[in-house]
């Protein structure tokens, strides 16, 4: 069988498994719809988690970066891990036992206060839109690369495949297609990095194998070769990086603190029964996620040599266009690589200086590298289909969040409290229809931003929701106003910086414009501080949160009584 | 108030932040620690191919981070029980409460 049908083959059965298990459990009630009843194992929540969580930018851009990257990489794999520390820690019991649906359910009425409320609501909805956009995106990509059918009609399938399971099964739907998802993606993750690993190698762990010696007898280590390399080719050294350590500080920071303010990710610990199922579940959750962070690195440094010694040959002189092997003509076609005969020698050669003839995307190096390696069809085939599970695993999810924000936080408290629990879930539907279109536009037209937004998603949630959500845990005096001229100025600080230096100015965005050099995507770190400097300021100067919230406080911070999560 | 006394309480709450501060130190010490701010100097010492402060910042890190959740859900539950706040084992938790319809504040 070729390539393109065994990834239709591979494809086709795993979308059938989702919609079958979609079918399977349907949400009956807001409580089905919302935390998928209350009652899922931990270790299922733990793979649902991690499946939400590693989106198609995990999965597809992450290694890819890190390859391009090298040490500076660990901002990715430090930031999206450290996250669940303290979410494990200092988030995810209390809030179980808090016992609501949502995070604007908490930050209202902690704060008592419908405004609190409203300004989780706008960005808690900012943050998934300018997510799904990017994953709706990867499914296109995915599509279009291996089954040869175009962007659009891959970004429109898999809407419909979302549509399908969110709509009807909601979070409960949800919840178990992610662990089906979690399973494919990460064997597509795994198979081709201990292939590539032993033929390297000979060291079965990928984790062991990229510190390991190279199998070919010369005994050198693998990185070593790959600094020297580097260092050869006018890159700078692979194991040192080039960012400032000030700058990796900061955008390590934000990457931790933003993945503890996500609300998409905080959402799942309300679905399982226990605060200590919350805890536990947590722990499961980064030893799923830290099975594919632990062997990006891998996959990074084992396709940076690979995809050097194939464009520039052994004798490190180029190879010749024409015998260039199959996988450049694939992407070239998909214009993700592309070559330019500068010195006119018909050979291709990739270098950090001005030798350099290729233009390598990041993106292709983890759907390219079986190819690269030569692998046998079946794991490329495995591959898409793995891609397509992240992507479609992280949209459900930050589609969920979307529709419960609209339909639950703003719509039936705020707006229109008397809706019964049916019309709610009507209108959590009907809200997530909405956003699978909207998202859909955007990944069929995207907006040139979807990258950088990235940043400010997680910029964004740094500087608003986690201060908030902590203060509010941690201190009982903590009122309303501190908490939203703290999640004010947070934000607003967090936001301009970004904006100033994205999209109003980016020719300044340089090292040396930048405050105390913190880039903009590390500046959230710095709101987060202000957040939490001006929210205790505020509070000293009001009076303290009343009676009755404080006591709340007091009876979230043990685990005894914890019903399942309800509505009110 | 699930607790025996006002005081035992307060013990409860200290003894869970003291718990949550030393592992948010370690937390901090490896990650921020060995893997950014040390980085170089670490780098000096070899653990078989990897530079040891690269091997912090993208290997060794993660691998304490897990480490860390562990201990913390293992105390905690110990802590639970020793004040006498841990859920019981019997209860699927309180058989889905029906939603009570509450309108507005």
């Amino acid at each position: 069988m070729d390539i393109q049908t065994l990834t239709f083959l591979i494809v086709g059965v795993t979308f059938a498994v989702y919609i079958g298990i979609a079918v399977w459990s349907r949400a009956g009630s807001t409580n089905d719809f919302y935390v998928a009843g209350g009652g899922v194992h931990p270790v299922a929540n733990g793979m649902a988690t991690a499946a939400d969580w590693m989106s198609a930018a995990s999965f597809i851009s992450m290694a890819g970066l890190i390859s391009f990257m090298g040490y500076d990489g660990a901002v990715y794999l430090l930031g999206w891990t450290g996250g669940y520390v303290l979410l494990a820690l200092c988030l995810a019991p209390y809030l179980r036992k808090f016992g609501k649906f949502t995070v604007p359910a908490f930050i209202g009425d902690r704060y008592y206060s419908n405004t609190a409320r409203t300004v989780a609501v706008i960005c808690a909805v900012f943050v998934c839109f300018t997510y799904v956009a990017g994953q709706m995106r990867g499914v296109g990509v995915v599509f279009s690369r291996f089954l040869e059918v175009d962007v659009t009609a891959g970004v429109i399938i898999g809407m419909a495949i979302v549509f399908f399971y969110a709509v009807l099964g909601g979070m409960k739907g949800i919840t178990y297609t992610q662990v089906a998802q979690y399973c494919v993606l990460i064997c597509a993750y795994l198979v081709p990095a201990i292939f590539i690993s032993i033929m390297m190698t000979g060291h079965a762990i990928p984790q062991l194998g990229f510190g390991s010696e190279l199998s070919d007898g010369s005994g050198t280590y693998l990185l070593d070769k790959l600094d020297g390399l580097s260092t050869e080719l006018g890159f700078a050294e692979y194991t040192s990086g080039t960012k400032s350590t000030i700058d990796v500080f900061f955008i390590t920071a934000a990457l931790m603190v933003g993945t503890a303010g996500l609300p998409h990710v905080i959402v799942r610990f309300f679905t399982v029964p226990k605060v200590r199922d919350a805890r536990k579940s947590a722990g499961w959750a980064l030893l799923f996620i830290a099975l594919l962070y632990t062997t990006a690195p891998a996959i990074a440094t084992f396709a940076r040599v690979n995809m050097i010694d194939t464009i520039n040959g052994p004798d490190a002189q180029g190879t010749a266009y024409e015998e260039a092997p199959s996988w450049i003509g694939n992407w070239e076609s998909t214009g993700l690589i592309s070559w330019e005969d500068k010195n006119g020698d018909g050979k291709m050669f990739y270098s950090g200086d001005e030798r350099n003839e290729m233009d390598i995307d990041r993106d292709i190096m983890v759907l390219a590298n079986p190819e690269i390696a030569d692998l046998p069809a079946w794991v490329i085939a495995l591959v898409a289909a793995g891609g397509i599970a992240a992507a479609l695993s992280t949209s459900a999810g930050l589609l969920l969040v979307i529709s419960t924000s609209i339909s639950h936080d703003l719509l039936k408290r705020n707006l229109m409290p008397r809706i019964t629990e049916k019309q709610e879930l009507g209108y959590a539907r009907i809200a997530s229809a909405v956003a699978v279109c909207i998202a859909g536009y955007l990944g069929i037209n995207p907006p040139g931003f979807v990258a950088q937004v990235v940043a400010f998603a997680f910029g964004l949630a740094a500087s608003s929701f986690f201060p908030a959500i902590i203060m509010g845990i941690f201190s009982k005096r903590m009122n309303k106003e501190g908490a939203i001229a703290g999640m004010l100025s947070g934000i607003s600080f967090t936001a301009l910086y970004i904006i100033y230096f994205k999209f109003i100015n980016p020719a300044a965005n340089t090292p040396d414009n930048w405050w105390f050099g913190i880039s903009p995507e590390g500046i959230g770190t710095l709101g987060m501080l202000l957040n939490f400097g001006v929210a205790v300021a505020v509070a000293r100067m009001t009076s303290d949160a009343p009676k009755h919230v404080q006591e709340m406080v007091a009876s979230i911070r043990f685990p005894k009584g914890a019903g399942q999560a309800s509505a009110h | 108030m699930s607790f025996e006394s006002e005081q035992h309480a307060d013990d409860y709450w200290k003894e869970n932040i003291r718990l949550m501060l030393i592992l948010l130190g370690v937390w901090f010490a490896v990650s921020f620690g060995c893997g950014i701010l040390l980085v170089e100097q670490l780098n000096t010492i070899r653990l078989g191919g990897f530079k040891l402060g690269f091997w912090f910042a993208q290997q060794g890190s993660i691998y304490v981070f897990l480490a860390l959740i562990a201990v913390y859900v293992v105390k905690m539950n110990k802590l639970d029980r020793k004040y006498g706040v841990h859920e019981g084992d019997e209860e699927p938790e309180a058989p889905a409460q029906p939603l009570k319809e509450e309108y507005g504040q």
